[in-house]
């Protein structure tokens, strides 16, 4: 049985935050889910994908082709009345973002929670944006867990909420609270059975038309008034110690915040409110907070989110407290917080001086050497990138050759010795960054993709490709896999997790569909053949799809090899 | 209970992430508050893999500069790479079996001589503790359990919350049946090598 389905009330798991999640889903009476997978967000899937396989889950999960896709699945499953969740890197939003606008308005039935996991420093990002602006952009409620046990405890509550507001619930974690482990206390399991939604016919209610949103953006204002109130009084939302000094925090900031307080043993000069329900802000509560303290400290990662909505409160009482955070210099809108950095701003407003443990002298330590990630020996990427390299140096291409690339662990094609990746946005940006430069320029176009990332965003931008007669070569690294993220199924693939019955979608035939005519597929470990096929379309002057056929060899590994 | 913060460091594929997850176990398993960090993404492509285990109820997953009390290190550029974290009074317990780097094997860097900077460590470091716990891994019978040789020389220093007893409990639950005997092994080798 899977762990998460222990059903022992009162039992302590030690869980990452991203299975906390899970678990409290489950336990609110999870229906359907569906996602793509993206870090630090990927367990919630993976162990969702996990708990299809048990029967007594009743749980249907898919691995949908992008963030869009599944934010759709999920939201039609709330409209039917189930419960339903999606999840995604913060990025991923981005993606999905044109329907949760639209959502918001629209709205929910049965619970629906989205899950938007942000990576402050970028860990492994091509950003770091601040996911909390979708919420307010949107104009949904959003939760902000601090840790596991938290996690479980909104995503619970978070399915109550939305069904009472009939909006979909924003849970916005960060690399630290979805990848942290700690005792979880478990909640009961619900009797589950199998539940069949029903759909409603509604279209004054479903269809956006214009005369429709009208409507539906006041309702929309009307029930985030609700929420408000629900901010209000939210366990999530709490003040501790007692001090002139005022300290708001959110996330795994309002985490370094509790640890200073306890270490400088400062509860009687502080007053700590520690904000997990942050969207609508709880406006009576701040104000309160506002008049109760000398000054007040923001405590937040990234943008200065809580502070400028703190400030603008301030401003219409009238109330007069200085409040420090990032535009006072004590913090910044770059990268993750640490420990230390939030002590010693603490530490600085109280005056206090900051006892900083005896430290050796480490000047003579050399220069070490760097251990950055690289694809992995015998991965058949580095294959197909000597093969495109030996191509283009016998047609004396090379040193005029641009080289989109994409996500996936083939951007590592970036490091020497390859060095075969020169310019990237977002998921597909390959495909459409390589037609604009063979507008822009006369030099020779080779990109990179992978397959899950095609299916992902690269199928749109190919039909507008062979359309507006754009000229480069795409190459189509098939491991059959979604190797980055640990080994996600997508729809092209041959190698299958066991049991992994759906029907194939082969990207060859995909290619040739969106009018490809030049389309070629290799077996990038045949070296020879494959150096020739890239040459022959690489003379030829016309857009040409080889598609890179061989299985990411760990997962290959792992599942035994068994087609 | 005292505030602790520990460091496990190490290169992709070397069980750091499940030595922190043992050492988290166990101390809940004891009724103690623990919050145990990882950095996934990168693991399995040869870079380095930090965890951390906070106890005595720290919040915070991560750790500053100086802040660590005790250092667990699978591969001694790693130790050497992470000593920022530590501060005079921290543990220091290190595998000195190196594992290259890709940087070096191309010629573009050059490895620090283990020997002299493990001497290095010990000179700054009072309570240094290295050892080749691939050796004794082997002795085991598990060559892959150096993050579990590592956990048991932590439990030697008995600086955690954690009893050896309450560890291999949780090296039972966790790991496959197959591999419990070579890995309670392994833990035994690694806690012999501290001397309280």
């Amino acid at each position: 049985m899977h762990p998460l389905l222990t059903d022992d009330p009162g039992k302590n798991m030690l869980l990452l935050g991203n299975e906390a999640i899970v678990r409290g889903a489950l336990e609110a009476g999870l229906a359907v889910a569906a996602a793509y997978p993206g870090t630090p967000s990927s367990e919630i899937g993976n162990n969702l994908f996990q708990l299809t396989k048990e029967p007594e889950a009743h749980l249907y999960f898919e691995f949908s082709t992008n963030e869009k896709v599944a934010m759709e699945v999920a939201a039609a499953a709330s409209a039917a009345g189930l419960r339903s969740l999606t999840c995604m890197k913060h990025v991923g939003m981005n993606v999905a973002s044109d329907v949760l606008i639209t959502l918001a308005y629209i709205g929910t039935k049965g619970g629906m929670v989205i899950i938007t996991a942000d990576d402050p420093s970028m860990h492994s990002s091509q950003n770091e944006q601040d996911n909390r602006y979708y919420a307010k952009l949107a104009n949904l409620p959003m939760l902000e867990p601090s840790g596991p046990q938290e996690a479980r405890d909104m995503t619970k509550a978070a399915f109550e909420l939305s069904e009472e507001l009939e909006l979909p619930v924003i849970i916005r974690t960060t690399t630290r609270t979805s990848h942290v482990r700690g005792p979880v206390e478990l909640g009961p399991l619900p009797a589950r059975k199998q539940v069949v939604g029903n759909f409603e016919r509604a279209p004054g209610r479903w269809v956006p038309v214009p005369g429709v949103a009208r409507v539906r953006h006041k309702v929309l204002l009307e029930q985030m008034e609700k929420a408000q109130k629900k901010a209000e009084s939210s366990v999530f939302n709490r003040i501790g110690g007692s001090g002139k000094t005022g300290i708001v925090a959110s996330g795994v900031a309002s985490c370094y915040v509790h640890d200073t307080i306890m270490e400088l043993g400062c509860e009687n000069q502080v007053s700590f409110l520690r904000l997990g329900f942050t969207y609508p802000q709880p406006r009576e509560l701040l104000s309160e907070f506002l008049r109760s303290v000398d000054k007040i400290l923001v405590v937040e990662e990234l943008e200065s989110f809580q502070e400028d909505a703190l400030k603008a409160l301030a401003n219409e009482l009238k109330i007069n407290v200085p409040i420090l955070g990032k535009a006072s210099g004590h913090f910044s809108r770059l990268y993750e917080f640490d420990p230390a950095m939030v002590k010693n701003a603490i530490a600085d407003i109280l005056g206090y001086k900051v006892q900083r443990p005896k430290t050796p002298d480490l000047s003579r330590l050399p220069k070490l050497p760097m251990r950055p990630p690289s694809l992995c020996p015998g991965c058949p990427h580095r294959e197909t990138y000597n093969a495109v390299k030996k191509a283009l140096d016998l047609l004396g291409y090379t040193p005029k050759t641009i080289y989109p690339t994409d996500i996936g662990c083939y951007t590592l094609g970036l490091l020497p010795p390859i060095q075969m990746a020169d310019y990237l946005i977002c998921m597909g940006s390959s495909v459409g960054t390589s037609a604009g430069f063979s507008v822009a320029t006369d030099q020779k176009i080779v990109s990179f993709i992978g397959d899950s990332t095609f299916f992902h965003s690269g199928i749109s931008s190919l039909v507008n490709a062979v359309h507006n007669e754009h000229n480069f070569c795409l190459v189509v690294l098939d491991n059959s896999t979604t190797a980055m993220t640990g080994h996600q199924p997508n729809p092209g693939i041959k190698l299958r997790p066991p049991g992994y019955e759906k029907p194939r979608v082969p990207i060859e035939d995909v290619v040739r569909a969106c009018g490809v005519k030049v389309v070629r597929k290799v077996n990038p470990y045949k070296k020879k053949a494959t150096i020739e096929i890239f040459k022959e379309v690489l003379t030829n002057d016309k857009l040409s799809v080889v598609i890179a056929e061989a299985p990411c060899i760990l997962y290959y590994r792992r599942v035994g090899g068994k087609k | 209970m005292a505030f602790q913060r520990i460091l496990f460091t190490g290169v992709g594929g070397q069980g750091t992430l499940l030595a922190s997850r043992l050492l988290g176990e166990a101390v809940m398993e004891e009724g103690l508050p623990v919050r145990v960090s990882e950095v996934h993404g990168m693991a399995q492509r040869g870079g380095v893999v930090e965890s951390t285990v906070i106890l005595g109820g720290l919040e915070g997953p991560i750790i500053s500069n100086g802040e660590a009390d005790i250092l667990v290190s699978f591969e001694p550029l790693e130790t050497l790479r992470a000593l920022p974290k530590c501060h005079e009074d921290s543990w220091i317990i290190s595998n000195i079996i190196p594992i290259q780097t890709l940087t070096v094997r191309l010629g573009q860097a050059e490895y620090p001589d283990p020997d002299r900077w493990i001497d290095f460590i010990k000179q700054h470091f009072k309570n240094t503790v290295a050892f080749d716990a691939e050796s004794l891994a082997k002795e085991a019978g598990i060559t892959r359990a150096v993050n579990i040789v590592l956990l048991g020389a932590l439990a030697g220093c008995g600086t955690v919350p954690a009893s050896p007893e309450r560890l291999k409990r949780a090296i039972k639950k966790r790991i496959k049946p197959e591999f419990v005997e070579a890995n309670l092994k392994a833990f035994e080798l690694g806690l012999a090598q501290v001397s309280r």
